[in-house]
């Protein structure tokens, strides 16, 4: 009897940390449709080209290497990818965003979606589409304390996401309510005429926003592509992330946690305790079942503003 | 100048309601079915018919159906690929069972299933809307794909894992299976797909269509001046299913032959059929065409002009073709955010007062 | 609609170029090659297409092609879609002069795709241990091949190797068995063969199917670690095969004990694992490693020269190799079917006579430059599949080497047999196939 509540608990912990790793990705869908009302379809492209550039930098017979004759250590390779992520980001602004300001919100949906092609193209074209190992220097594999001592299975990787993930919606939680920017970001939530109106650069605002969700998206890409190495299917944990933003709201920091942690720990129970009875792989749609369910009682998710109507 | 109604008179009710009231129109749809049904078929080979005519025609009809539900309705849904595998599974199945049912019939049938599977998954969208809502159809996505991928029942026990189309003839001419021609496996696809164009066409333009269109622009107001929010979201959903399952149907059936559930019906179909319809035009029946062409055609006319036009590396050629394709479809946006339909319509306006701009 | 004509139009010129350009040129020996560089899968397809590529860009370069005809290599990109495929099917099927004279299709999806058309276009298909297992029956299935071994015989194979470091297949009985699978038709393929083998040796069967794409595997693996099973065997794909081994290695399962299928067994897979996947085993009808003369050729003619579309140091990865036996499997049909058939400008069909009479014995694979790189094989009219052998080969990960650990094992005939005989006479009846006597 113990061992099986100890096999719960590992199985709502694991459930914790993946739910946590999918709140990563989430986080940057947050970030662009609370500031702009975008649903970034090129949020889980943008992750992919994030890690694709960091391994690139640090490795032998990347752009760096080419062009410099040298490779980057790890932190510096780490800026010189928030650079690029920023460069991305402005280019974002100038060539689509600019142009489509006052869109409806399915016309920017397609627009990211063009840019997911884009990304997805260029990062074949620039990084090649082999699968790259990335190796930052986070501790990997099990913790060898917690399995002797404890009996428990805790992955290290997932240990330090969770901790990473906390940082990132600490420090946007104070970055949004605290400065200045932040304050700003929140008026063009919500209304633009008006943060227009007071002085409020849109465009530097969507700069900004592209950005942050940029690097957000280089740590989720960080973080998966230590698990499974770099390449095209990092792409794909966006897909993963969807069930996370509706249960938690569109525009909530802390309901993409909360919605992670609830969808991570309810996938994990429904697959190992249910999913043996029908044939297994239920994960899936388990989570969008689960999103629904809490949909149906809250129809703008579980953080996310209420939604007036008026004739 | 060259599109000018001007001198035609309606001296009707008939003709003042007519589809296309005026004759420019008629004569242009008129000339492209003519060339459709009687002028295609002459020099259509296995490639053009695989490769560009079929995909065309079944992600038509798909796009017709989504376009019925998202552009008229409001209703914005990801479940596309769940309910093609609907209508392919029914089809299936139904030939199987019973293998002297006329294929057209069975097409029908599986749409209507699918139009009940649609209703079935419809019922949130009575109490959640805009992104949420699509969300939320992804539910029916992995749920139908997972079912026909686990349950043998709809596989016919194949230990495969393949459900693949016998070889059936309609009228004593073969349309499915590897020796079907061409020209038979043409013509029957573009007959569904002309003659439910039409049928939407009539159903957007009467009562139904005009209560969707009132659901869209704002429910609540809709609500008020006496339309059943219910009845109305739920027929979108029936109605659209319908199509979709239709198009599900033709595009196991008649265009690949053989498909596995997770692979041909997945995620990506739920986001093409949108993109589809976002790109040729929400709320337009010429638009679902438009984007069906443009998201099945120009990926293979990038590629072809590139590998065979400019001898391109065919790896580098397919990079650059996933790059261009996302540069033209934010270029489009930008260019007409309401997609081609709506381009096809200011060009009209163009063509109208040329030369004379004012 | 004015845009469909507009394109169509477009298209048709494009069309239209290349037959214009290569007329008159001498014959020409058409070999397509349906790659996927790109796309999720793309990590397997780049050193399985480089490797085909190399070896047939080395006989055109070392002999002038095939007893002195070249080969024409086309590529065509799928991304592992089944959509992409069957239009690079149809594009490249009617290539002059001579027709697509063999398609490797590279995909289960594509497989079925080509299974129906390749019969009405008189093209033969080798499907090289993938696809329909029960093509294996040649008498249904003419033009369909699949040899060396398929699915079904691995997943017998693996239970025979079971069984024997367990200390005979008896031992079997009472054991735990846990099959990890691609959620997919692929996936799905051993599970019947291996039901029947638990139901004959009595061990205890534990099925856990992974979605693609596969980067979450907590669950499968909780499931794992609270079962304990003596023995783990993978069919798996892509990046689920990477998680799938790192996930394996963290909750400390032996990795001596984990059997991936041949497509779970490449570099690819055990190397973003570490230190941690050594150990790891899977299945292999060929040799890993670039020691073999055939790769020097390559090297030479290919690389020396710069006709490579791969890196140097690549060559001689498992999925290069497996390109690479691809590639002389279909030389040496060709080859054939030019002795049979008397004529150096063969056809579609006579290369179908040369794969079915196909009779790549040791000393001719020493010949070829590759002593002891893969089991001879011999084809006749009612065995579509050959030798039917597997072997195993281990992951060292302090070489950073695949090597190969057992001998090459026979399949079981008893449990396979009659599943290849049941689905392919079923196949036969659906489509009104008559079976060939022979």
């Amino acid at each position: 009897m113990g061992s099986e509540l100890m096999f719960f608990f590992e199985t709502v912990i694991s459930g914790v940390m993946a739910g946590v790793m999918y709140a990563l990705v989430a986080l940057g869908f947050v970030l662009i449709f609370k500031a702009s009302g975008i649903f970034n379809f090129a949020q889980g492209v943008m992750c992919l080209f994030a890690a694709l550039a960091l391994y690139d930098f640090m490795a032998p017979g990347g752009w760096i290497d080419r062009l410099f004759g040298i490779t980057l250590p790890v932190w510096l390779a780490i800026v010189a990818t928030i650079g690029v992520m920023i460069v991305v980001a402005w280019l974002i602004e100038r060539l689509v965003l600019q142009h489509l300001v006052q869109q409806d919100p399915i016309i920017l949906f397609m627009a990211t979606l063009g840019l997911a092609y884009v990304l997805e193209g260029l990062g074949d074209i620039l990084f090649g589409s082999d699968v790259k190992p990335l190796d930052l220097g986070i501790p990997q594999g099990a913790s060898d304390w917690a399995l002797d001592t404890l009996g428990l299975y805790v992955e290290k990787l997932e240990v330090v996401a969770a901790i990473t993930g906390a940082v990132l919606v600490t420090v946007l939680a104070i970055f949004f309510q605290r400065t200045r920017i932040g304050r700003a970001l929140r008026a063009v939530a919500d209304d633009h005429q008006a943060a227009l109106s007071v002085g409020i650069s849109l465009r530097t605002i969507w700069v900004i926003v592209w950005s942050v969700s940029g690097i957000v998206a280089l740590v989720a890409g960080i973080m998966w592509g230590s698990k499974s190495g770099v390449q095209f299917s990092l792409s794909l944990i966006a897909l993963k992330a969807l069930p996370v933003l509706i249960l938690g709201g569109f525009t909530s920091v802390p309901g993409a946690i909360v919605g992670g942690l609830i969808i991570g720990v309810g996938e994990k129970l429904a697959e190992v305790y249910f999913g043996p009875y029908v044939g297994g792989a239920i994960e899936n749609w388990f989570a969008y079942m689960l999103a629904l369910a809490f949909l149906l009682f809250r129809p703008q998710g579980l953080f996310g503003e209420r939604i007036i109507e008026r004739v | 100048m060259f599109y000018r109604e001007a001198g035609q008179f309606k001296s009707s009710y008939n003709a003042d309601q007519a589809i296309l009231p005026i004759a420019q129109d008629r004569v242009f749809v008129i000339g492209v079915l003519a060339v459709a049904f009687a002028g295609v078929p002459w020099f259509i080979d296995s490639y053009w018919v695989n490769a560009i005519f079929l995909p065309f025609l079944a992600y038509a009809l798909a796009a017709l159906g989504l376009n019925l539900l998202t552009g008229y309705c409001g209703q914005v849904s990801l479940g596309t690929g769940g309910f093609m595998a609907v209508g392919a599974f029914a089809t299936f199945k139904l030939i199987t069972a019973f293998p002297e049912l006329n294929l057209i019939i069975v097409v029908l049938l599986s749409g209507a299933v699918t139009a009940a599977v649609g209703v079935m998954f419809g019922l949130p969208s009575l109490r959640i809307k805009g992104f949420y809502l699509a969300v939320a159809t992804l539910a029916a996505q992995f749920f139908l794909v997972w079912l026909f991928n686990k349950v043998g029942w709809f596989l016919n026990y194949s230990p495969t894992g393949q459900i693949t189309m016998p070889s059936v003839e309609v009228f004593g001419v073969l349309v499915t299976g590897p020796r079907a021609t061409p020209a038979a496996r043409y013509l029957f696809c573009l007959s569904f797909v002309a003659l439910f164009a039409l049928a939407a066409k009539n159903i957007v333009r009467g009562r139904v269509g005009r209560s969707w269109m009132a659901i869209r622009d704002m429910d609540i107001a809709a609500e008020l001046i006496g339309i059943r929010p219910l009845a109305a979201k739920l027929s979108a959903f029936a109605v659209s299913s319908f199509y979709i399952g239709m198009a599900g149907s033709l595009y196991f059936g008649v265009w690949l032959g053989s498909a596995e559930p997770i692979e041909a019906f997945g995620i990506e179909q739920s986001f093409l059929v949108l993109f589809m319809i976002i790109i040729g035009g929400l709320g337009s029946v010429l638009g679902s065409f438009l984007g069906a062409a443009f998201m099945t055609l120009m990926p293979i006319v990038l590629k072809n002009f590139m590998v065979d036009g400019l001898a391109v590396e065919v790896v580098t050629a397919k990079h650059v073709e996933i790059t261009l394709m996302g540069v033209l479809i934010i270029f489009f946006l930008i260019v007409e955010p309401h997609g081609l339909a709506r381009m096809w319509q200011i060009l009209k306006e163009k063509l109208r007062l040329w030369p004379f701009p004012y | 609609m004015m845009f469909k004509r507009l394109t169509g139009a477009l298209i048709g010129a494009t069309l239209a170029l290349p037959a214009v350009v290569s007329t008159a040129s001498a014959y020409e020996l058409v070999m397509p090659s349906l790659d996927y560089r790109t796309g999720p899968y793309a990590p397997n397809g780049i050193p399985f297409a480089n490797g085909y590529h190399d070896y047939l860009m080395m006989l055109n370069e070392r002999d002038g092609g095939i007893e002195g005809v070249k080969v024409k290599l086309v590529q065509c990109e799928t991304a592992y879609n089944t959509k992409q495929g069957v239009e690079c099917y149809e594009k490249t099927k009617d290539t002059p002069p001579s027709r697509a004279l063999v398609y490797q299709p590279l995909s289960t999806g594509i497989t079925y795709q080509i299974i129906p058309k390749a019969s009405v276009d008189k093209i033969p298909v080798h499907s090289m241990g993938y696809g329909r297992t029960s093509a294996a029956n040649g008498k249904v299935f003419d033009w369909i091949f699949n040899f060396p071994a398929t699915y079904w015989d691995q997943a017998a194979v693996l239970v025979k190797y079971i069984g024997e470091k367990e200390g005979g297949l008896d031992k079997l009985k009472g054991k735990k068995i846990a099959l990890v699978y691609h959620n997919s038709a692929y996936g799905k393929e051993p599970i019947r063969t291996l039901e029947k083998a638990a139901e004959k040796f009595g061990f205890e069967l534990m099925l856990l199917a992974v979605d693609h794409p596969g980067q979450e595997q907590k669950a499968t693996w909780l499931q794992i670690r609270r079962e304990r099973p003596d023995w783990v065997l993978m069919w798996g794909w892509g990046v689920m095969n990477q998680v799938a081994i790192k996930e394996a290695a963290s909750i400390r399962y032996p990795m001596d004990h984990f059997i991936g299928v041949w497509w779970s067994g490449s570099e690819n897979d055990v190397l973003p694992a570490g230190e941690s996947a050594h150990g790891y085993l899977s299945g292999a009808f060929h040799a890993p490693g670039d020691n073999f003369p055939a790769h020097d050729d390559i090297k030479k003619h290919v690389y020396d020269k710069g006709k490579a579309q791969g890196e140097r140091d690549r060559i001689g990865e498992v999925l290069y190799n497996r390109g690479l036996i691809a590639a002389v499997y279909a030389s040496e049909a060709i080859r054939n079917a030019m002795k049979i058939h008397n004529t150096k400008e063969v056809t579609p069909e006579m290369v179908r006579d040369g794969y079915e009479n196909l009779d790549l014995t040791e000393a001719r694979l020493k010949e070829l430059g590759l002593p002891g790189f893969t089991i001879p094989v011999k084809i006749t009219c009612a065995n579509h599949a050959g030798p039917r052998k597997v072997a195993l080969q281990q992951w060292d990960a302090k070489a950073k080497k695949w090597s190969f650990v057992t001998d090459f094992y026979d399949t079981m005939n008893d449990i396979v047999d009659p599943l290849i005989e049941e689905d392919s006479s079923q196949y036969a009846k659906e489509n009104k196939i008559k079976p060939r006597d022979c």
